[in-house]
């Protein structure tokens, strides 16, 4: 069942007039700078499919540029992301593609500061759901039935282990797995799926663990 | 994933046999999901109704989209009302400008909840707000009105889609339509059956809906269908309560719903390609607001 709460029906509270192509592209935003970590001061969002034909009329660039402000799907503040943005130091660039992507409401946001960089592929499912499919190159292959975390972490021993064990303790089932990395003792990922709800508390305690780079939460 | 009803079937079922409200099953079965309290949920969707009141609210004072292509009706029709000679009634248009308040605050960027959908958005609580000032409900009455609507919205996302890109707009409004039927008719003391009859009268009105706007925005024609689909919900509520019943059962319409949406073609599926978007004055005005060069007549 992809919809399993009476709010994924009656809800979300969000700034219109797109649930796909606002609030959805708020929330592909808001991960991003999650990922990221902190504020980006440079973005270029690259758009795909309809999200490249309709984006000025839906918002789908303010709501991407508020998704990296930090703005949640009903933030007032989405209106007034540009100017926000350019208070904040951020400059971005908009870059629609004709190329044909697997679904049709699809951003590649690559962001940055002068020390790092971050790049990230998201779609929009409907109903304001979202998946990210890609990050820095690694493909997410998400069923989007379970709630998901995303750890990125150097590529050492015993990091898979001790985040399966803060799972355990705190009585989480994964239902899936994924750990990939780019190159033997660099950055490596791991994504995993689950079939309880995830709270800050354990989010924060896996990114206390050594060699863990971020922690993110992608699905719910 | 555990549920307590996976079709409007077992919906209606258990609502009978334990002598409860639908909106009572579905706070039961979000509960059980979700593993929250009675009370965070209650407070969640009361949160959720502070929102289609205010976006009501501020609808029937004027909006406009940036686009221009609407805003203003709202107030047209709430002013039209004051004159007091309508055709079909108080209740009636005033259900039907709540959901076109909404749908403007929706297009000119504005707060709402979505129901199921953004586009889809005005017929629940346009509804609402207008059978609300006929039944005098309380508090808690209202927020169970969005229970229920959500009770059925949920067998539908989850057997067939409340997406107009899968489905047309039979799956957005005609969803929301029938989910605010369902309410209406809860609210009104109508039984978990007759519940499922008005929902049912409401979406076989609806089918094959197609999802047409003009430049690919949620405005032309999304704003007046969700006043056309108030209107439809409360005629199928009165039907219901009438003791009317539809001979094809409720979970048989949903499913006739999204096989139609299957066979449908892309061009009619929130592509902004078909329908009236590919009308001469849809591609002028889609020209108008992003500045391209008018095409021909598309596919």
């Amino acid at each position: 069942m992809k919809f399993k709460s009476v709010f994924d029906i009656i809800g979300p509270v969000m700034i219109g007039p797109s649930s796909s192509h606002t609030a959805g592209a708020a929330r592909i935003g808001r991960v991003a700078r999650d990922l990221f970590g902190k504020q980006p001061t440079w973005a270029k969002i690259h758009l795909y499919g309809s999200f490249a034909e309709t984006y000025k009329g839906h918002g789908t660039d303010k709501a991407i540029i508020g998704g990296l402000l930090d703005y949640d799907t009903f933030d007032e503040r989405i209106k007034t992301a540009f100017e926000d943005a350019q208070l904040a130091g951020l400059t971005y660039e908009f870059i629609p593609e004709t190329a044909n992507t697997e679904h049709p409401n699809t951003a590649r946001i690559v962001i940055g500061d002068e020390t790092s960089e971050m790049s990230m592929v998201g779609i929009s499912i409907g109903g304001g759901k979202t998946e990210i499919t890609e990050l820095n190159g690694f493909p997410l292959r998400l069923s989007g039935d379970l709630a998901a975390i995303l750890v990125v972490h150097e590529d050492r021993s015993g990091c898979i282990a001790s985040v399966s064990n803060c799972l355990a303790k705190y009585d989480i089932n994964i239902g899936h797995m994924e750990v990939s990395r780019k190159e033997k003792g660099n950055m490596a990922l791991m994504v995993i799926e689950v079939d309880q709800n995830v709270n800050a508390q354990l989010l924060k305690e896996i990114s206390d663990l050594p060699n863990i780079t971020q922690v993110t939460r992608i699905a719910d | 994933m555990e549920v307590l009803f996976r079709n409007v079937r077992e919906l209606v079922e258990r609502a009978t046999q334990e002598n409860k409200l639908i909106s009572e099953i579905m706070i039961e079965q979000e509960i059980m999901i979700t593993d929250r309290s009675r009370e965070e949920i209650m407070a969640q969707m009361d949160r959720n109704l502070t929102v289609m009141e205010e976006a009501v609210e501020k609808g029937l004072r004027g909006v406009q989209s940036t686009s221009g292509l609407t805003g203003g009706d709202a107030v047209l029709l709430q002013n039209y009302l004051k004159k007091g000679n309508t055709l079909t009634g108080e209740l009636m248009l005033d259900a039907v400008s709540k959901a076109v308040a909404t749908n403007e605050v929706n297009a000119a960027m504005g707060t709402i909840c979505a129901t199921p959908t953004a586009g889809s958005a005005g017929v629940v609580p346009g509804t609402l707000f207008a059978v609300k000032n006929k039944l005098n409900p309380t508090r808690e009455q209202m927020i169970r009105y969005l229970f229920t609507s959500g009770a059925f919205g949920f067998v539908v996302a989850n057997n067939a889609s409340i997406s107009g890109a899968a489905g047309g707009c039979q799956a957005e409004v005609g969803s929301a339509s029938g989910m605010a039927a369902a309410a209406i008719v809860e609210m009104a003391g109508g039984s978990p059956a007759q519940c499922a009859e008005a929902f049912a009268i409401t979406l076989k009105n609806m089918l094959g809906l197609v999802c047409d706007p003009v430049a690919g925005l949620v405005e032309v024609p999304c704003v007046k269908r969700n006043a056309m689909g108030a209107s439809n919900s409360l005629v199928a509520a009165d039907m219901a309560l009438a003791g009317v019943t539809s001979r094809i059962p409720c979970d048989e319409v949903i499913d006739a719903m999204y096989k139609i949406g299957q066979t449908m073609p892309a061009s009619l599926r929130e592509t902004g390609q078909g329908g009236l978007a590919a009308t001469p004055t849809g591609k002028w005005l889609e020209a108008k607001i992003f500045g391209g060069a008018v095409v021909g007549s598309g596919n």
